[in-house]
């Protein structure tokens, strides 16, 4: 077997980053569908939280990225 | 200074800027001779694998030489602070970093795209000489046609406001007039409270920088696509200006909090060290958000591109192009995202420190 353990790292990190864009999404359907009218609300805070969820998600690839040298 | 002569012309702007940038930065292009090498190389060369960790990283970081495209690039100058003094000349000496050049005081060369002093046969470092890199490299170049383009607009939006007083805007002042209200009405002033307005010119600063680097380097040819908002440096600096901004307006409901907070007060040293590192820690995730997102933006587009050398195809290039393109697309949600994500935090930590005590 090759390669870099940071490759691994790199794939945790992505699992974090998907179980909670994935809560994110799935709740703001939620409120969508309990309050159409608040949709763009809703979706503007969802994108904020989702692009905070993606900020820790890449601090772990910049720390793979970093390893892998 | 009255600019918007230049932007309200019917001419087209561009080369005006391109035109003033140009002068500024560059003597004259060269064009990268091909080298000679010996047969055996030649061959090593062709059945060596395309290496995209290396190209990726190539075009993430800075470089003392600013690429049109091809073989031809832009020599950029070399400014060195050494230990005896002074020395100023054009990275066009290196010759692609091929060679040595003996300045005043040390001999420099390129060493993994970094200009050190080195010893008589010009490739060990001397371990004795301390050179501090002061050149305009390519994102120093890349961000002073950014800031050279943010003045241009801001000028010319700012002498429209004046000649029309009471009228409604026009031309550019109105495409900028709701990004600018959105920064007052939806960031500054949730966020900081009645005291926003000694911070707008700052929060404006600041979106408007971010915004108008992630979209320059987005811009696949010259003079875009270096990675300004995308380098540490950059970031850091940002960030440093946020923790002092922060601090340097902090009250004392602020400061109170964190010395003195509502516990008792043998966990007090627990407290001190957990609000100092909060202190830190704001600003720093600040600077990793940014430098992170900007950065992976320009890797995964720069892989994508690779998959066409990696499979040796063009069969792979429309699969390749297409995800590019979606990715591009992304990245411009990106950009605008992460300047109003920077900005609003900046407010949100601001606000926190100017607010006043209620319970």
């Amino acid at each position: 077997m090759t390669g870099s353990i940071a490759a691994l790292g790199a794939g945790l990190a992505v699992i974090g980053a998907g179980i909670g864009i994935g809560q994110i999404g799935g709740k703001a359907m939620e409120g969508i569908s309990r309050q159409p009218e608040a949709a763009g609300k809703i979706q503007t805070a969802m994108i904020i939280a989702a692009a905070l969820v993606e900020g820790v998600a890449l601090f772990g690839v910049i720390v793979a990225l970093l390893g892998n040298k | 200074m009255d600019f918007s002569h230049i932007l309200n012309s019917k001419k087209i702007t561009l080369s005006v800027v391109l035109g003033v940038f140009l002068t500024v930065f560059t003597c004259k292009a060269f064009a990268i001779q091909e080298k000679q090498v010996p047969e055996a190389a030649v061959e090593n060369k062709e059945t060596s694998k395309f290496d995209p960790s290396a190209t990726i990283l190539e075009h993430i970081g800075d470089s003392h030489y600013f690429h049109v495209g091809g073989h031809i690039a832009f020599p950029l100058p070399v400014i060195l602070y050494t230990d005896k003094g002074l020395e100023i000349f054009s990275s066009e000496r290196f010759e692609e970093g091929e060679k040595a050049y003996q300045g005043k005081y040390y001999q420099y060369a390129l060493i993994k795209d970094k200009v050190k002093a080195v010893v008589a046969d010009g490739k060990t470092i001397d371990e004795t000489a301390t050179v501090i890199d002061l050149s305009i490299t390519k994102n120093v170049a890349s961000m002073w046609l950014s800031v050279l383009l943010l003045l241009i607009i801001f000028f010319s939006v700012a002498s429209s406001y004046k000649k029309r007083v009471g009228k409604a805007p026009k031309g550019l002042q109105s495409l900028l007039e709701p990004v600018i209200l959105f920064i007052r009405d939806d960031v500054a002033l949730p966020n900081i409270g009645y005291k926003y307005h000694r911070f707008m010119p700052l929060l404006l600063t600041v979106f408007f920088f971010i915004l108008i680097n992630n979209l320059i380097g987005m811009v696949p040819f010259f003079p875009g696509g270096s990675n300004v908002t995308g380098n540490i440096a950059v970031t850091f600096v940002l960030a440093v200006v946020t923790l002092i901004v922060v601090n340097v307006n902090g009250n004392k409901y602020y400061w109170k909090h964190i010395f003195a907070p509502d516990v008792p007060f043998w966990l007090y040293p627990i407290m001190w060290v957990v609000e100092l590192a909060g202190i830190i820690s704001k600003p720093f995730a600040l600077m990793v958000r940014l430098f992170a997102n900007i950065m992976a933006g320009h890797v995964i587009v720069i892989a994508l591109i690779s998959l066409i050398f990696i499979f040796k195809t063009l069969g792979i290039a429309p699969v390749s192009i297409a995800f590019t393109l979606f990715i591009d697309v992304l990245e411009l949600l990106v950009a605008f995202l992460q300047a109003f994500i920077f900005t609003m935090l900046m407010a949100l930590f601001i606000g926190s420190a100017v607010e006043e005590h209620h319970h």
